[in-house]
């Protein structure tokens, strides 16, 4: 018996021929990004495979593009997963919505928008999931650089000071010195990495 | 407020003495503190996985009102206890100052489980606040994770030690000029503003953490992308399990 993705791939080819597809690892790779609605909506329509259930989108970083990972399965047929994947750029990452094909993709999509900062064109409701709104940056790539919580900056010296609070000396020093550089207090990661 | 053992003018042996022979006497203190430390009321508030552990506590078998303190109340108003149990997040900081705010006085703190220590297993999140003692005092600091409910009945038990050590006189809601509300956090751009409120927590001069593992953030400087494409692909078990 022949794979499940060796089966949706044959198939896919069948039925849209111009999608190009790679295998990676156990999953499938769409070289396209603006196919995965078309081969989303083939998948779930078709009466072999019918995946109507998206139970995961997950964002991925690999340091020059990003990923966005699909776990489709058929609770009509009980088979699956199936494992979609597309790769976009860093500096564009733009992708289509699943949204209105999979509405349980709306939350999802908003996560990996949140975490990872993939854009999904069209999505309904394209806000911020778990960060607040104003936060800046996306914590969950790679090149995401955290603030040092033990070092006040000159945005919290001024709030202290608006509020009467008394700051030692040495930190109100400390954060005019960062102020003066140019700089925000960030945490320093290991040259090498620790296993 | 240093920690200190009852004070009441009274020996304990010849209290217990008087009292066997149906003689009471006491000091004003003892009697008060006796009082609020049989009925202590928390709040009902829960942040995480330590929640449950606080519920079951309340519960049948560890049984909290055997100590007085099972009367959860949903409102801040008329709480007298806030147990931080869980994750204190940074979403989440100053929803917990602001409610601790609005108990009314005396008021007491106890943080339960490492998170609401100092971050916990979650210290190094970009999402997670290193301890709420950074913004409120805290009264009892109970580790865990999650703390058992017998360690929470053993928290409770040494908030008791400290209500009952303190004197209507000296104590502080009844000070002049003690500041017992504590100005709440805002969420900033890259976290929250201010990172602590240096009047009631200050970092360390000295961090043990950060000399043993050389940085605060364990994980490594990534600089090569994994090879997908020439990783071998895991079969499945079954070929019919697909
Ligand atoms: S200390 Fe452990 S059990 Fe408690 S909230 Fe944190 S992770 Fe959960």
């Amino acid at each position: 018996m022949p794979l499940f993705m060796e089966e949706v791939q044959k198939e896919l080819h069948a039925g849209l021929p111009d999608v190009k597809l790679r295998r990676v690892l156990n999953s499938l790779l769409l070289e396209n990004p603006k196919d995965l609605p078309r081969v989303a909506l083939f998948l779930k329509q078709s009466p072999k495979f019918r995946l109507d259930y998206l139970s995961s989108v997950t964002g991925a970083d690999y340091l020059d593009s990003l990923e966005s990972v699909y776990h489709l399965y058929s609770m009509a047929l009980k088979r699956g997963p199936l494992t979609l994947r597309v790769r976009v750029p860093k500096n564009h990452p733009e992708i289509p919505s699943l949204v209105p094909i999979y509405r349980s993709a709306n939350l999802q999509e908003r996560e990996a928008f949140d975490t990872f900062g993939i854009i999904y064109k069209g999505h309904p409701d394209p806000r911020r999931l778990f960060m607040w709104e104003g936060f800046e940056g996306y914590p969950l790539r790679k090149d995401y650089q955290q603030e040092d919580v033990d070092v006040l900056e000159a945005a919290d010296i001024t709030w202290l000071a608006s509020r009467g609070i008394a700051i030692p000396e040495d930190m109100k020093a400390k954060a005019a010195e960062l102020a003066a550089a140019g700089k925000r207090a960030l945490v320093g990661k290991p040259e090498k990495p620790r296993n | 407020m240093a920690f200190t053992e009852n004070k009441t003018e009274v020996d304990e042996t010849l209290r217990a003495e008087l009292a066997s022979k149906g003689v009471i006497w006491t000091s004003l203190d003892f009697l008060y503190n006796w009082g609020r430390r049989s009925s202590v009321w928390p709040m009902q508030f829960g942040l995480a996985c330590c929640a449950f552990e606080m519920i079951a506590a309340a519960c049948a078998r560890y049984d909290i009102a055997r100590f007085g303190a099972e009367l959860f109340r949903a409102s801040p108003r008329q709480a007298d206890l806030m147990i931080i149990s869980g994750t204190v997040t940074k979403k989440m900081a100053p929803q917990v100052v602001r409610l601790f705010n609005q108990m009314p006085e005396p008021k007491y703190v106890l943080t339960m489980g490492a998170c609401a220590i100092s971050g916990g297993p979650f210290i190094d999140g970009y999402n997670v606040l290193r301890g709420i003692d950074r913004y409120i005092p805290v009264d009892v600091h109970l580790p865990g994770c999650p703390p058992r409910p017998e360690a929470l009945l053993h928290g409770l038990m040494e908030l008791q030690k400290k209500i009952a050590s303190q004197e209507i006189l000296k104590a502080e809601w009844y000070q002049k000029g003690l500041k017992r509300e504590f100005p709440i956090p805002e969420l900033g751009p890259h976290g929250l503003v201010p990172k602590f409120n240096p009047e009631v927590w200050q970092p360390a001069k000295k961090d043990p953490r950060r000399e043993h593992y050389g940085a605060t953030i364990l994980i490594g400087k990534k600089l090569k992308a994994p090879d997908l494409e020439h990783a071998a692909a895991v079969k499945p078990a079954a070929p019919g399990a697909v």
